[in-house]
C-alpha cells in the first residue's frame, strides 16, 4: 500500500503539464534517434543532456527517460525496414523482422517490435515498482561465478539447434570470441590480437562495426546479388484494420514476449550486463524453447518479439542498479548518472529514502513514457512502410552511407568504418556458404563480459571449477547450461541414427 | 553623494572594461578555442571515481557555457589505463583530446615501456584534487578494526580476496603493501573500475577493498561497508572512525592525483585555453562542493609545477613498484 500511495504521488508528478510535454517531446525524439543507424539512446541522452539544466531535476530525469524510452522502440523500426541494426538493442530484432520485411509483412513486424516493447517496458516498470530493493540486492550478490555461469546458459541455446549444423555455429561462435578478445586485456594488462601495433584495435572491435557490417552492408550485397537489381519487395500495406488485426494476432506470441520481459529485465539488472545482451539471450531462449526453431531467422513473429520485449524491459532494469547502487547498468545508464550528480542527487542505497519524489516521478514517468512511446510508434508506421515502396536502386545507396555513418558515429574513427566493410564482404560470404551469423554477433557481445568473469572466478577459487556449482545462483545456471548444450546435441545424434537404420 | 559614488562605479565600470580590454587585445588574436568537440579520456572503468568526476566536470562546462563546443567522455580502461594512454599518444587531433588520469599514469608506463609512453611529453593542464584511499571491510563480517581484519585475513590466507581495479593498479599497490606491512597473503582479483570494486564488496564477493570515499560512500551511508583504516597523513572528516595507518604504527601515506592532461603535441595555445578553462571549473563552487562530499583533498597546480609533480611522484613509484617486484 505503501508503495501505491507513493506510486500514485509520482503519477502526480509526471502528469504535471511541463513534465507530461516533456515526456511526449522526448519519445518522439528518442524514436528517430533510435532509427538512425548507429545513433541510439546513449547519443541521445549524451547530445541532449545539457538541455535538462534548464528545467528542474525530477524533469530532466524524466526527459531522459523518455528519450531512453523511444530509442528502445525506435531501434526496431531500421533493423526491419533497412536490415541495419538501429541501435546495438535492436541487433536481434534483424534476425527474423527484416526476413518478415522482405515477405511484404514489414507492418506486422513493426507492430509486433511496438507491442513487445511495450509489454516488455511495462512488466519491467511493474517489476521495478514493487521489488526494486530486493531485486538490487540481488544484482549486489551477483558475483563473477555467476556472471559467467548466466553467460553460458546465453551460449547454450545457440548451439545445437534444429534446422543449424551445429558445426557451422560453432564456427560461428568461435570467431565471435575471437574478435570479442581482441583488445587490452582487463586482467593482465597486456594487449591481445592487434595485429601487429594496429591502434584501432586498442579498444577492441566495437559490436556495433560488426553488425551493421554483417547485417548491413552483407544483406545489402545479398539482395543485389539474388535479385539482379531489381527487387520487388513484396508491399505491405497498411490501414487501421491491419493493425488491429495484427494486434490480435500478436496475443499468440505471449509466451515469447513473458520469456522476454522477465528474461530482459533480470539481465537488464546486472551491472555492466544492459539491454544488449539481454536481447540477445531472449532471441537464443525464445528459439531454444520454440516447437519450431528452424523457422527462426527466417521470419518468425516470435523472433521479434521476444528480442524487443526483453530490450524494453531490460532498459528499465539497468535503471535499478543505476538508483540503487550507483553502477550504470548499461552506456546509456552511465549518462544518467553523471546527469544525477550535477542535479545533485547521488544516485545510491539511499536515494530511494533522500529523494523520493524524484524517484517516484521517474518512475510513474516511465509508465507514461512507455503508453506515448507506444502510441508514437504506431502513428507513423504508415510513413515507415513507405519506405519499403522505394526501388532497391534507389534504397542500396541510401543503406550503403547510413551503414558508413553508422560504423563512424559510436567511436568516431575511420578503423571502423573499413572494419564495417572489410565485415560486410565476410557477412555476405558466410551467408553464401550457409553460416548462420546470429551466434557471431551474440558471442562478440557476451565474450567479452564472460571472459573476465570466468577468470575473475577461478582466481578467486584458485583454478577449481567447483566455485560455479557450490554457489545457489551459479549451479542452477550451469545446470541449465548442460542440459541445453546435452540435450540437443544427444537429440540430433538419436536422429540421425534413426535416418540411417530406415534408409537401410 | 548619490551621484558620485555612482559616476565612481560607472568609471570604475569603464576603467574596467577597458582594463580588460587591454588585456585582451592580445590574447583575442590567437585566443584558441575548441572547433569540434572534445574527447574526455577517461583512464577508467565506469561508476569509478574518476568517471564520476569527468562526468561531474563535463556537467559543470555544459551549466555555465563555459566551453562553446561540447566535452565527451570516453570510457578507456583497458589495461590499467594503458589504453588510454596509447590513445593520447597517437591522438589524431591533440588539441581536442584531453584525459583525466589517475596514478596509472606513471605506473602502467613504468611496467610496460613497450608501449613508449613518455609521461613528460604529456601537456599538464591541471590538478584537480587528490583522492585518498581507506581500508574497506563488509558490515557482515563483523571486523570494526585493522587488527581483526589481520587475524581474519591471515585465518584464512589465500582464499581472502582483495577486489582491485586492474593488475599493478593503485589498489594493488597497496594491496602489496598490507601483505607486507602485516605478514598476510591476501588474493588481489582485478575488476573493471572502482564502482564494480565496490559492489564486489558490498555483495559479498571480496573481502575487503582498498576503495576511495566516493566510490564506496553509497554503501556506507546505507549500512553495508565500513572503512577500518585511512592511508592519509590525518584522519578524513568524513569518516572520523577510521584511524590512519600511520596511527597504528605503519607509516604508509598514498593519495591519487586527480589530474587532467593534454594529448602530447597539444598547442601552447589550446593548452592554455584548457589551463583556464580548468582552473575555473576547480574555483567553481560545485567542484569545491564535490570536492568536500567526496572527501577530496589537495590544490590546483598547473604548469610547470604540475610537471615536476608528475617527475617525483614518477620516481615514488618506481621505488614503490621494484619493491613490489613489479619491474627491476
Amino acid at each position: 500500500m505503501e508503495i501505491l500511495s507513493l506510486l500514485l504521488n509520482g503519477f502526480a508528478i509526471a502528469f504535471e503539464p511541463l513534465n507530461l510535454a516533456l515526456i511526449i517531446f522526448g519519445c518522439a525524439v528518442g524514436l528517430f534517434i533510435g532509427a538512425m543507424p548507429g545513433l541510439g539512446s546513449v547519443n541521445g541522452v549524451a547530445i541532449l543532456l545539457p538541455m535538462t539544466f534548464l528545467v528542474p531535476p525530477t524533469s530532466a530525469i524524466i526527459f531522459l527517460g523518455a528519450i531512453y524510452y523511444g530509442a528502445m522502440y525506435g531501434g526496431a523500426i531500421s533493423s526491419i525496414m533497412l536490415g541495419i541494426p538501429g541501435a546495438s538493442t535492436a541487433v536481434a530484432t534483424t534476425f527474423d523482422g527484416r526476413p518478415m520485411a522482405l515477405q511484404g509483412k514489414a507492418d506486422k513486424a513493426l507492430v509486433a517490435a511496438a507491442a513487445a516493447s511495450f509489454v516488455g517496458g511495462s512488466i519491467g516498470v511493474v517489476l521495478f515498482t514493487l521489488f526494486a530493493p530486493p531485486l538490487a540486492d540481488i544484482a549486489l550478490g551477483f558475483g563473477a561465478p555467476e556472471i559467467f555461469a548466466l553467460m553460458l546458459m546465453a551460449f547454450a541455446t545457440f548451439v545445437g539447434l534444429g534446422g543449424d549444423d551445429v558445426a557451422k555455429t560453432l564456427f560461428s561462435i568461435f570467431i565471435g570470441l575471437v574478435f570479442g578478445a581482441v583488445g587490452l586485456d582487463i586482467i593482465s594488462g597486456e594487449p591481445r590480437l592487434i595485429f601487429g601495433d594496429i591502434p584501432g584495435f586498442f579498444h577492441g572491435i566495437n559490436f556495433l562495426v560488426l553488425a551493421i557490417g554483417i547485417y548491413g552492408i552483407g544483406e545489402m550485397l545479398w539482395t543485389i546479388e539474388i535479385s539482379k537489381g531489381n527487387v520487388v519487395v513484396s508491399q505491405a500495406s497498411v490501414s487501421v484494420k491491419g493493425i488491429l488485426k495484427n494486434l490480435v494476432e500478436l496475443t499468440r506470441t505471449w509466451k515469447a514476449m513473458l520469456l522476454g520481459s522477465f528474461l530482459g529485465y533480470f539481465v537488464g539488472i546486472l551491472p555492466a550486463a544492459g539491454a544488449t545482451p539481454g536481447s540477445l539471450m531472449a532471441y537464443g531462449f525464445a528459439k531454444q524453447m520454440a516447437k519450431d526453431p528452424e523457422t527462426y531467422g527466417k521470419g518468425n513473429i516470435n523472433g521479434v518479439v521476444a528480442p524487443e520485449s526483453a530490450n524494453n524491459a531490460a532498459s528499465t532494469g539497468a535503471m535499478l542498479p543505476m538508483l540503487t547502487l550507483g553502477i550504470p547498468g548499461s552506456p546509456t545508464t552511465a549518462i544518467l548518472l553523471g546527469g544525477m550528480v550535477i542535479w545533485g542527487l547521488e544516485p545510491g542505497p539511499m536515494v530511494f529514502i533522500d529523494h523520493p519524489d524524484f524517484v517516484w516521478g521517474f518512475i510513474a514517468s516511465l509508465y507514461a513514457a512507455n503508453l506515448f512511446s507506444l502510441l508514437i510508434n504506431i502513428a507513423f508506421i504508415p510513413a515507415f512502410i513507405w519506405v519499403l515502396k522505394l526501388p532497391f536502386t534507389i534504397l542500396a545507396p541510401v543503406i550503403f552511407i547510413l551503414c558508413i555513418v553508422g560504423g563512424f558515429v559510436p567511436t568516431l574513427s575511420m578503423h571502423d568504418v573499413w572494419l564495417m566493410l572489410i565485415f560486410g564482404i565476410v557477412g555476405y560470404l558466410m551467408r553464401k556458404l550457409d553460416y548462420p551469423m546470429a551466434p557471431a554477433v551474440l558471442a562478440i557481445v557476451l565474450g567479452p563480459l564472460a571472459e573476465p568473469a570466468l577468470r575473475q572466478s577461478l582466481l578467486i577459487s584458485g583454478g577449481s571449477f567447483s566455485i560455479f556449482f557450490t554457489r545457489p545462483f551459479s549451479s542452477v545456471f550451469m545446470f541449465i547450461a548442460i542440459a541445453l548444450l546435452v540435450l540437443p546435441l544427444g537429440k540430433q545424434a538419436l536422429d540421425a541414427r534413426r535416418r540411417k537404420t530406415e534408409r537401410t | 553623494m548619490k551621484t558620485l559614488w555612482k559616476s565612481g562605479l560607472v568609471g570604475l565600470g569603464i576603467a574596467m572594461i577597458s582594463g580588460l580590454g587591454a588585456v585582451s587585445v592580445p590574447t583575442d588574436a590567437k585566443a584558441w578555442e575548441p572547433k569540434k568537440p572534445v574527447q574526455f579520456i577517461i583512464m577508467a572503468g565506469k561508476g569509478g571515481g574518476a568517471d564520476k568526476a569527468v562526468r561531474f566536470m563535463q556537467n559543470i562546462i555544459a551549466k555555465h557555457k563555459l566551453s562553446a563546443k561540447p566535452f565527451t567522455p570516453i570510457n578507456k580502461p583497458g589495461g590499467t589505463g594503458a589504453e588510454a594512454l596509447i590513445h593520447l599518444k597517437n591522438a589524431s587531433d591533440p588539441n581536442h583530446t584531453i584525459m583525466f588520469t589517475l596514478n596509472s599514469f606513471y605506473t602502467t608506463p613504468l611496467r610496460q615501456p613497450g608501449l613508449g609512453v613518455d609521461i613528460s611529453t604529456f601537456a599538464p593542464i591541471g590538478r584537480m584534487a587528490e583522492d585518498t584511499f581507506l581500508l574497506w571491510v563488509n558490515n557482515d563480517s563483523g571486523i570494526t578494526n585493522v587488527e581483526q581484519f589481520v587475524k581474519a585475513a591471515k585465518a584464512k590466507g589465500d582464499a581472502w580476496i582483495m577486489a582491485g581495479t586492474g593488475k599493478n593498479s593503485e589498489d594493488n599497490l597497496l594491496t602489496d603493501f598490507l601483505n607486507k606491512a602485516y605478514g598476510l597473503n591476501m588474493k588481489y582479483v582485478p575488476y573493471k573500475g572502482g564502482g564494480r570494486v565496490a559492489k564486489e564488496l558490498a555483495g559479498n564477493n571480496a573481502n575487503s577493498t582498498v576503495n576511495n570515499p566516493s566510490e564506496q560512500l553509497g554503501f556506507y551511508q546505507a549500512g553495508k561497508t565500513r572503512p577500518i583504516a585511512a592511508f592519509t597523513p590525518a584522519r578524513l572528516p568524513l569518516f572520523s572512525d577510521a584511524p590512519t595507518f600511520r596511527e597504528l604504527g605503519k607509516d604508509f601515506v598514498y593519495f591519487m592525483q586527480r589530474t587532467v592532461v593534454g594529448a602530447p603535441g597539444m598547442s601552447k595555445e589550446a593548452a592554455t585555453y584548457y589551463r583556464q578553462l580548468f582552473a575555473e571549473i576547480y574555483g567553481s563552487d560545485e567542484w569545491q562542493g564535490y570536492m568536500t562530499k567526496k572527501s577530496l583533498q589537495g590544490g590546483f597546480i598547473t604548469g610547470d609545477i604540475l610537471m615536476r609533480y608528475w617527475l617525483k611522484e614518477k620516481a615514488v613509484h618506481k621505488v614503490m613498484l621494484q619493491k613490489m617486484g613489479a619491474i627491476k
